[in-house]
């Protein structure tokens, strides 16, 4: 995306006044054109367009520019199970993790319930 | 024809005069960017691994953040190049084909719609406009201070909270003047649907993102329409992109002013 040579482009953090000139093209406004746009032809390999819709609804839910997020140590979308596998067997795990967490500690207060009450 | 290890990303459609060179521009996958050409007309193509792009790679790979944003940007990057040579029809990403010969018939058998649309954008860039609602001003105290504390309280927050539901609506309306004053500069004009804050990355409520299709020798006064805009208009403030390859105007029968 080329800038246009109006003002220097404001960062995305804000100012008060108005922005004005071109701002550089932020992820959101691309993935908005490819996904969303662009003329359709049928290819040969035919990918799930449900699926790239759903995906493009969730970064529009979610997604800030993934540059900027990362520069500011945002990534919590990364453990989003949705958009991510790697992120839902982690969740998985982490699920089991508390399960287990929780499980013992009901075997715990089982126990002492026997020793009190028994 | 492409190697059974290999499928042909298909980036843009051209006409067969302003096609880069073979070897000149890198795209998706690092993928070697080259022009097919039939019927009058150029397919700009690049060679992709099947085991990256293939169809259940490319069903996974979508759902990976990190590869959508590079293949993304990579496919945008190249149309971007390609426009600056002449008009060109942008595909929806993840076009992709077997083998040159499928890229070949698609152009024979579209010809028409291609030579159509080429001919519409001959000459006309996207531009993006957004408009976001200004920060509301502090809220005014109708009553003066009251004398329950409690009382006072709700009433502060009742006036804060209309001020900042007024500053919507005067930006809502706002954004519907700009929008009639930018389309009336316009080929064509495309509305989206206002992003989150979380994607426009601003922390105001967007009341305005559209697309609009101008003449060349109009993008000055367009621009300074925009400029114009932002002035009068104090309830919000505006943005600008572009130029763009012109992806919101050639996706179908609604391309042209309808609003999704």
């Amino acid at each position: 995306m080329t800038q246009g040579s109006l003002v220097p482009a404001e960062s995305p953090a804000l100012s008060p006044g108005p922005i004005s000139g071109p701002q550089p093209a932020n992820l959101g406004d691309i993935l908005e054109r490819v996904l969303d746009k662009g003329i359709v032809v049928a290819g040969d390999i035919k990918v799930n367009l449900l699926d790239i819709e759903l995906l493009t609804i969730k970064l529009r839910l979610v997604i800030a520019s993934l540059d900027t997020a990362r520069q500011v140590g945002i990534n919590w979308w990364e453990s989003d199970p949705w958009l991510s596998t790697a992120a839902a067997d982690q969740s998985r795990d982490r699920d089991l993790e508390e399960e287990n967490r929780q499980l013992r500690g009901r075997i715990r207060a089982l126990e002492r319930g026997e020793r009190n009450g028994g | 024809m492409a190697a059974e290890s290999r499928c042909v990303w298909l980036y843009a459609v051209t006409d067969d005069v302003a096609v880069p060179a073979a070897d000149e521009l890198t795209g998706v996958g690092a993928g070697v960017v080259r022009p097919l050409r039939a019927a009058g007309l150029a397919a700009i193509v690049g060679d992709v691994e099947r085991r990256e792009f293939g169809e259940a790679a490319l069903r996974r790979n979508l759902e990976d953040l990190g590869w959508l944003e590079r293949t993304a940007r990579a496919h945008h990057a190249v149309i971007e190049a390609v426009g600056t040579r002449g008009p060109a029809v942008p595909m929806r990403l993840a076009t992709v084909y077997n083998s040159d010969a499928g890229v070949l018939t698609m152009l024979r058998d579209r010809a028409p719609d291609f030579r159509a649309a080429l001919s519409r954008l001959a000459a006309c860039c996207e531009w993006g406009v957004k408009a976001y609602a200004a920060p509301a001003g502090p809220p005014e105290d109708p009553e003066g201070p009251a004398g329950r504390p409690g009382t006072a309280y709700l009433r502060q927050r009742r006036a804060q909270l209309t001020s900042r539901t007024n500053a919507r609506q005067e930006a809502t309306a706002g954004a519907q003047v700009v929008h009639a004053e930018l389309s009336g500069l316009s080929v064509s004009a495309r509305l989206y649907p206002p992003q989150a804050p979380g994607l426009s990355g601003q922390a105001a409520p967007m009341v305005l993102n559209a697309a609009y299709l101008v003449a060349k020798e109009r993008a000055g006064e367009f621009a300074a329409a925009v400029d114009g805009l932002t002035r009068r208009h104090r309830s919000m403030r505006l943005g600008l992109t572009g130029p763009w390859p012109a992806y919101s105007f050639v996706g179908g029968p609604d391309a042209d002013g309808a609003q999704r």
